[in-house]
């Protein structure tokens, strides 16, 4: 590769960071989730009592404040605060990326078969998915945890059902409008199979708005998750869960108000983070989700 | 397309969807691990006995047969007993559903009586502190489960400041005279008891505020965006011109247009606070159905699974439909798209 070729990439990147820097907001989004990430990767080493994740007790250490070296108190078995909640984050981003994993691509697909493919194909899907929209969300999950097993997988599993529909709504529409696109009508043209004018021509297009839409979802789903797990529905004991250590909490309030509140304020923050970053993102990619 | 053949249209999409969701449910509740005679009748059980039993609940019939009882139960609103307590579904949810249906109605009206005025206040002082302020507080509701508003509430106003009380819908030893309702508002009010009214709205000051709040939010950040796109079209310039108010350019000329989208979004909002009273119930212990949906969730308790999640899908289906039906009223091109579709 040559300086000539680098050039443009280098140049294009540039606007591209100052397009989304220009937002304050977008920023502090991007740092908040790049923070979290790393302090969930590196948790062994970033926090001051990892043992304290699972299954730990230390009566002499019970119900403490904020202080040191508990910067964010224990509970009521003597586990520190901090480290749990930063434990708890790795559930809520296994959550958040699992769910896109599954959901993404099957709404995505749907989505492309149903916008191009009109006649049967596009009535059948649009109105199953018109059904799943119908329902609210959290009487879905609730229906599909009453089948199973309340833990982790099987609430991803509950969020992910609720989740595809809307990807096939957003891919339906924007395919609806670039199936006329000249490149498209080109593609057909010179006899491209559906498969290549899908996925090559169409699916391109339509990634930046599903990368945005990802992006603040991520928040959306980890909300879901963490209420999912407050209602006892979601990850058990004695994993570390931040929506299931507001719940256990809230059974001694007020005195030992740590126990619920920081956790509860971790949700706050990590969503937060997704949600600036997906705004700075849409609005650099100047798509409407 | 005339507005009362789109109502006609509506009528039958949401029956439509009102089918879908039984059906759903049917087939989630169909392959619920272990069967339910036998939950019902305990591990003593004989043989024979779940086998009558299984005949009485129909369960030895083919899908589509025993798919024709359950549906048929649920138009006469008889969701069958609950296998644990042998109490009818619907006496159940008749207790409960109406203290739920309160605290969603008043956030309801919250969210649209703060959220928008809000919204309005942040738009015509745009890019000043107003606008900041009701935008960082709009960026808050939007990004807090409503689980967390209710507890850092409950700290602040009921146990560090004692201004409210704590939990429950009303004090102990006030009792509405008639249970006629079941809800507060019209049982105290329908008796003349204006003190239970008023106690009432104390203890629902709390958790109606939590459950609004993030609806407020999106209330607040709609009206708001959706009048600064209005605010640069030609025509509030012309109205400018002539010499109209900015008050009135404001409240008329920006809010009528802007309300099209807010209404569409807010429907879907008040929709979803049913669900999120699940969260803010369990922590005010509000005596509605979150409880009960829960406990009946963890012990596979099959019929009250379905009432809920049935009585949750009518009462979105229900929301949708009315929140169609004033938005095909506020703006004719609506109707007028789905006669194109229809071509």
């Amino acid at each position: 590769m040559n300086a000539v070729a680098v050039a443009p990439a280098r140049e294009h990147l540039r606007r591209t960071w100052y397009a989304f820097s220009r937002n304050g907001g977008s920023v502090v989004g991007l740092g908040i989730v790049v923070a979290i990430v790393l302090l969930t990767t590196f948790a062994p080493w970033l926090t001051p009592f990892p043992r304290h994740a699972r299954a730990f007790t230390d009566f002499e250490h019970a119900g403490l404040p904020p202080g040191r070296p508990y910067a964010l108190g224990t509970d009521t078995i003597g586990r520190d605060i901090f480290t749990r909640v930063v434990f708890g984050y790795r559930f809520s981003l296994l959550l958040g990326v699992v769910v896109l994993t599954a959901a993404v691509p099957t709404g995505v697909l749907l989505g492309l078969l149903a916008g191009y493919y009109r006649g049967w194909p596009e009535t059948v899907i649009m109105r199953i998915t018109d059904i799943f929209l119908s329902i609210p969300p959290l009487a879905l999950a609730l229906a599909i945890m009453a089948v199973l097993q309340p833990n982790l997988q099987n609430a991803m599993l509950a969020v992910s059902a609720m989740w595809w529909p809307w990807y096939t709504r957003l891919v339906y529409g924007l395919v609806s409008s670039l199936r006329t696109e000249g490149y498209v009508q080109a593609a057909q043209i010179v006899g491209a199979s559906p498969a290549h004018i899908l996925l090559r021509e169409i699916l391109p297009n339509c990634l930046p708005a599903v990368l945005t839409k990802m992006t603040l979802d991520m928040a959306f789903v980890i909300l879901i998750g963490s209420s999912l797990s407050f209602l006892g529905l979601g990850v058990q004991p004695p994993d570390p869960d931040l929506g299931t250590m507001v719940a256990d909490g809230a059974k001694y309030m007020p005195d030992l108000w740590w126990i619920s509140v920081f956790p509860g304020l971790a949700i706050l923050v990590v969503v937060l983070g997704f949600s600036l970053l997906g705004d700075g993102l849409r609005d650099v990619f100047g798509v409407e989700v | 397309m005339r507005y009362s053949t789109f109502l006609i249209q509506r009528v039958l999409l949401s029956v439509l969807v009102l089918l879908g969701l039984s059906i759903l449910i049917f087939m989630i509740a169909r392959v619920i691990p272990g069967d339910p005679a036998r939950i019902a009748l305990g591990p003593l059980a004989s043989r024979s006995q779940i086998e009558a039993l299984r005949a009485q609940m129909h369960l030895d019939e083919p899908l589509y047969v025993q798919y024709a009882y359950y549906l048929a139960g649920l138009l006469r609103g008889d969701f069958g007993e609950s296998l644990y307590t042998h109490r009818a579904v619907a006496i159940d949810l008749r207790d409960l559903f109406p203290a739920t249906l309160e605290l969603v109605f008043y956030s309801g009206l919250l969210m649209v009586v703060i959220g928008v005025p809000l919204g309005i206040v942040a738009a015509v002082w745009r890019d000043r502190w107003v606008d900041h302020t009701v935008r960082l507080v709009s960026l808050a509701g939007v990004v807090t489960p409503a689980f967390v508003w209710a507890i850092v509430l409950m700290l602040v106003f009921a146990y560090a400041l004692g201004v409210l009380p704590v939990a429950g819908r009303l004090s102990p030893g006030l009792v509405p005279p008639s249970a006629a309702t079941g809800t507060v508002t019209l049982d105290a009010l329908l008796a003349g008891n204006l003190r239970a009214y008023l106690d009432f709205l104390r203890h629902l000051i709390l958790p109606s505020v939590s459950l609004s709040l993030a609806g407020v939010a999106q209330a607040a950040r709609l009206t708001r965006a959706s009048m600064v796109d209005v605010a640069g079209r030609p025509y509030i310039e012309a109205a400018r011109a002539f010499g109209i108010s900015e008050s009135r350019i404001a409240l008329k000329y920006m809010l009528k247009p802007s309300m099209i989208p807010t209404v569409t979004i807010l429907g879907l909002d008040f929709a979803a606070l049913l669900g999120n009273a699940f969260l803010v119930e369990s922590v005010f212990a509000w005596p509605g159905i979150a409880r009960y949906g829960v406990e009946v969730i963890l012990r596979k308790d099959l019929n009250a699974i379905v009432a809920v999640v049935m009585i949750m899908g009518l009462f979105f289906v229900v929301i949708n439909f009315c929140i169609d039906m004033l938005v095909g009223y506020l703006d004719p091109r609506i109707r007028l798209r789905q006669m194109e579709d229809a071509a």
